[in-house]
């Protein structure tokens, strides 16, 4: 219930940080001032945005489908939100210690897309019902490349627990239980001689310990942006074109969850992305001889220094990520749906299928 | 132009470059975020040479300058107007309603030393018909009536765009119509005995 309640409250604080951050992030990058009004800088502005979502009038369209209507905002959040059930934030802090995290958080976010159905069908309303299947289209077809992504990462770390790939990628190692006579070797590859389990920092990164796997990251990141919907691949919330997509009928209180589940997706996926790839709540820091950088920016496993570092690794590339995404939003113009499966199904799942294949060769020069 | 200076790049290295230069030119904007366009009027020689930093201006708080011989909202110098008429004759939207009294003896001199011989009981502008164009402004003779450089004068009731500029209360006109009427019966008068007079000759 604790840990439940502490997530809750850390996703909301980060949601409301990444809405201010997106209306000014957008507004930089177009040459505008975004919001200067609310506070200090317009920084109340997100949070007196939710305040004004809650006040407003529930309306319930008479000819929607009125149990799928009011039920699909509530699926979508759960589904999302069940996802951080498994993500680890520091060494010692996991909500749900579970050792199949990987596959759960691939199922729980699948998910989604029935509530985004429900929602879409529900509301009786045909840009909704066209926002809701376009969604789903998309969702599924790029679960594929995000999964063989993502397998190809569990192949390399014969793993499906996220804190046990979190500890690969550094330097506590061998504080797994489990682990504990693991090394880890340059690029994975024990002939070259360079051990680097004590080394740590950004060498011991999946990206780094199989340079393979930067190309699943990509893959993964694109891949990741289109199951949130996220521009370029925002053909379901084409706002010029469906209104706003599958909650174009909603309001007040369930808008504000179709929002926040729209957010935390964001961030879950960069979470992800960062726990599988960019060494988790590892310090990108690499102990150098007698410069222990590594040593000294992890802390102690069980201290709060230990937590506070971790959280702010783990946070500061979640973050990282997270302004990547806005920027590749109001970079990148919208593909067209044809662009949208062609990406999907002739290049990516190709490239991640090979991927998927010289991970387990690559495995097999590591052991 | 010809066809074949159109050069469509293809290949994959071609399109993660023209992808990065994307993300660059986006960076580079988000960079500059922290120069902001200086409000400075157009006819500063700066005006065009700002390609760089924010453009939004956050008005109510800053606003440029207009040009000095911009036309906005009217002003009249009623100490200075000679009541001639002329503004009202030539508006084409017929906006400037104007009503003279004719003052029994020399009311005074306007700042460039012509003589006020009228009253105006009503000197109303339309600003909500007014179009602008500033004729009223080149007839005037003594040049009381100006541009003034506001433009941010919206009202929630309309007839508050009627601007009055008479200097005269309804009582002080009503007085100086009853000292004409009366100068006029007595000049009347004179004339009448003047003329009974000659005809006694
Ligand atoms: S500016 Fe033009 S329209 Fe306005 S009062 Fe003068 S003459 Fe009339
Ligand atoms: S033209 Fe000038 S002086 Fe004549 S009535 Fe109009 S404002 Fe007065």
């Amino acid at each position: 219930m604790l840990a439940f309640l502490l997530t809750l409250m850390l996703l909301l604080g980060i949601v409301i940080v990444l809405a201010y951050a997106e209306r000014k992030v957008a507004a930089f990058m177009q040459d505008r001032l975004g919001p200067t009004e609310a506070g200090p800088y317009g920084s109340l502005q997100s949070v007196l945005d939710v305040l004004k979502l809650l006040q407003k009038e529930d309306i319930v369209p008479a000819a929607a489908d009125k149990k799928l209507f009011k039920l699909a905002p509530i699926l979508i959040f759960a589904a999302v939100f069940a996802g951080f059930a498994v993500i680890p934030f520091t060494p010692e802090l996991i909500p749900a210690s579970i050792g199949i995290g990987v596959f759960y958080l691939l199922a729980i976010i699948s998910l989604d897309v029935v509530g985004l159905l429900m929602a879409g069908w529900g509301s009786n309303n045909k840009y909704a019902m066209l926002g809701a299947m376009r969604s789903v289209a998309q969702i599924v077809s790029y679960e594929i490349p995000a999964g063989l992504a993502i397998l190809s990462v569990v192949m390399i770390c014969q793993s499906l627990d996220f804190q046990e790939i979190s500890y690969q990628q550094g330097i506590l190692l061998n504080r797994f239980p489990g682990l504990e006579f693991e090394k880890n070797w340059l690029f994975g590859i024990e002939a070259l001689g360079i051990n680097t389990t004590n080394i740590g920092g950004i060498t011991t990164w999946n990206i780094f310990r199989a340079p393979l796997l930067l190309v699943a990251f990509v893959i993964y990141f694109i891949a990741s942006l289109a199951e949130s919907n996220r521009a370029p691949f925002d053909i379901p919330e084409a706002e010029s074109e469906l209104v706003a997509g599958f909650h174009v009928e909603y309001s007040g209180f369930r808008f504000a969850v179709l929002f926040l589940a729209e957010y935390s997706m964001m961030v879950l996926v960069s979470l992800v992305a960062v726990i599988l790839f960019l060494g988790s709540w590892n310090t990108p820091l690499p102990n150098l001889t007698t410069l222990k950088f590594a040593d000294w920016t992890t802390g102690t496993i069980g201290s709060l220094s230990g937590i506070l570092w971790g959280g702010f690794w783990l946070l500061s590339k979640t973050f990282v990520l997270l302004f990547l995404q806005l920027q590749i939003r109001w970079t990148y113009p919208r593909l067209r749906v044809d662009q949208l499966m062609h990406l999907c199904w002739k290049v990516l799942t190709p490239v991640a299928l090979g991927v998927v294949l010289l991970a387990g060769i690559w495995r097999l020069l590591m052991v | 132009m010809e066809k074949s200076s159109v050069q469509h790049k293809t290949g994959f290295w071609e399109v993660v470059k023209s992808l990065l230069s994307g993300l660059l030119l986006t960076w580079r904007h988000f960079r500059n975020a922290d120069k902001r366009r200086a409000p400075v009027p157009v006819m500063d020689d700066n005006y065009f040479k700002q390609p760089e930093g924010l453009v939004t201006l956050t008005y109510p708080y800053e606003a440029i300058p207009v040009p000095e011989n911009g036309r906005y909202r009217l002003h009249n110098e009623i100490d200075d107007c000679i009541v001639c008429d002329l503004c009202a004759k030539i508006c084409p939207v017929n906006c400037i309603t104007i009503e003279s009294v004719k003052a029994t003896e020399e009311i005074g001199v306007t700042s460039d030393g012509t003589k006020k011989r009228l009253y105006a009981p009503v000197f109303d502008i339309d600003m909500a018909k007014c179009c602008y164009c500033g004729l009223c402004t080149t007839v005037c003779p003594t040049d009381c009536l100006t541009m003034t450089p506001v433009y941010d004068f919206a009202e929630v009731d309309i007839k508050n765009m009627i601007y009055h500029f008479t200097d005269l209360t309804p009582e002080q006109a009503e007085e100086k119509k009853q000292l004409l009427q009366k100068q006029q019966e007595e000049m009347a008068a004179a004339k009448a005995a003047a003329l009974a007079a000659r005809k006694q000759q």
